[in-house]
């Protein structure tokens, strides 16, 4: 049955303090020991080395990060200045082949006016040519036709 | 129905006589058990540590995570590493202790004299881990700071020197007494209830003691591990 036996009693009680106290912090600190050794220290080493394992992964991970953007700013100011490069032969191209072009227009204006003026010359000449004719023959005709008037006389 | 069953014992012993001095003989028997299978638990989980946690070495590091971040708030970076078994240790012990107590049936098992029950219910325990505590934090501070330990007590002026001294009366005094009362006023509890209403009743309050029992462990590790705190932390 219900026996509160708080204080007052030669043996027992709520508050029976004995030995029971030192052995009992004896056994915690052997505890404690024991505890250390089986289960603080081992798992400790295991999450520690995977804690480190992780953060150094992610440094690695990081730095690798910055090597690859540096990386590729490298290669954009390359490409960049590939392209530069490649507008100024484009336009120097360009250039050439319109000065190139130009010449050759020239050169064929040239020749072309040079042969049309030939050719004016020579219609000019022809035509000299053929008005001489063409009188002498008209000379001649009208000689022929004065002789005939003459001798039907 | 069931005198033996719902009967209650209070402040009644085994006591185990060895030459002169006497002993609580159930304390000793509940702690071996539940230390017994706190070790075995704790050597089943790191028996094959892997770098790929699974299980039982889950749930251990979890607790060793819970454990660190108790020490490392309260004690500090510098010097929670040397505290932490301690701190864990106590921690396990209450807790191990409590939940023991109040989740297996001890009342089965019929002793001469007084019955078995949570270890943390008796004063004899509950004011060893209070000692070890007080121990603990002097140790502690004397062996961070030496003699500059005992500036704390002037600090931040001297007139708290008195109360300074009677917070070392205080402290271990009202860690082993609140372990004590509610562990076994949770065991009270239980037992009346479980002697007036067998069934069903007892129940919610056996949850109550559950969760009064984890929280006591919580708070007597994080009071020790902040006295500690307290030894070591340098003024400026």
């Amino acid at each position: 049955m219900l026996a509160f036996n708080f204080f007052g009693a030669t043996e027992g009680g709520l508050f029976d303090i004995n030995a029971t106290l030192p052995l009992m912090a004896i056994q915690v600190v052997a505890l404690t020991y024991i505890l250390n050794s089986l289960f603080f220290k081992p798992v400790g080493n295991v999450v520690e080395k995977r804690e480190k394992f992780v953060s150094d992964n992610i440094i690695e991970a990081k730095n690798k990060l910055s090597e690859v953007k540096k990386l590729e700013a490298d290669l954009l100011s390359q490409l960049q200045s590939a392209r530069t490069e490649a507008q100024r032969i484009v336009s120097e191209a360009e250039n050439e082949s319109d000065k190139l072009f130009k010449e050759a227009l020239e050169l064929a204006n040239n020749e072309a006016n040079a042969s049309k003026e030939k050719a004016r010359l020579e219609i000019e000449s022809q035509t000299s040519a053929a008005r001489d004719q063409l009188s002498k023959q008209a000379d001649d005709l009208s000689e022929l036709i004065v002789n005939r008037l003459i001798l039907e006389k | 129905m069931l005198p033996n069953f719902a009967a209650l014992e209070v402040g009644q012993h085994l006591y185990w006589q060895i030459g002169n001095i006497r002993l609580h003989g159930q304390v000793f028997l509940t702690s071996w058990i539940l230390l017994g299978a706190l070790l075995v638990f704790i050597s089943l989980g790191t028996k094959k540590m892997e770098n790929d946690p699974k299980g039982l070495q889950n749930l251990l590091e979890f607790l060793w995570d819970y454990i660190r971040d108790l020490a490392r708030t309260q004690i500090g970076e510098k010097v929670y590493r040397d505290w932490m078994p301690f701190i864990g240790t106590l921690f396990l012990f209450v807790f191990v202790s409590n939940w023991g107590g109040a989740l297996i049936p001890w009342r089965l098992i019929k002793l001469p004299s007084g019955e078995l029950g949570a270890p943390t219910a008796d004063i004899n325990t509950t004011i060893a881990l209070a000692l070890l505590v007080s121990l603990s934090y002097f140790y502690a501070g004397l062996s961070n700071k030496g003699w500059r330990y005992f500036e704390y007590y002037v600090h931040p002026t001297p007139i708290m020197l008195p109360f300074k001294i009677l917070e070392d009366f205080t402290k271990p005094l009202s860690l082993s007494f609140r372990l004590f009362g509610n562990i076994l006023a949770d065991e009270l509890v239980v037992g009346v209830l479980v002697f007036l209403v067998p069934l069903i009743l007892p129940i919610p309050v056996m949850f109550l003691g559950l969760f009064t029992s984890a929280i006591q462990a919580l708070i007597f590790a994080t009071l020790a591990a902040y006295y500690i705190g307290e030894a070591v932390e340098e003024h400026h």
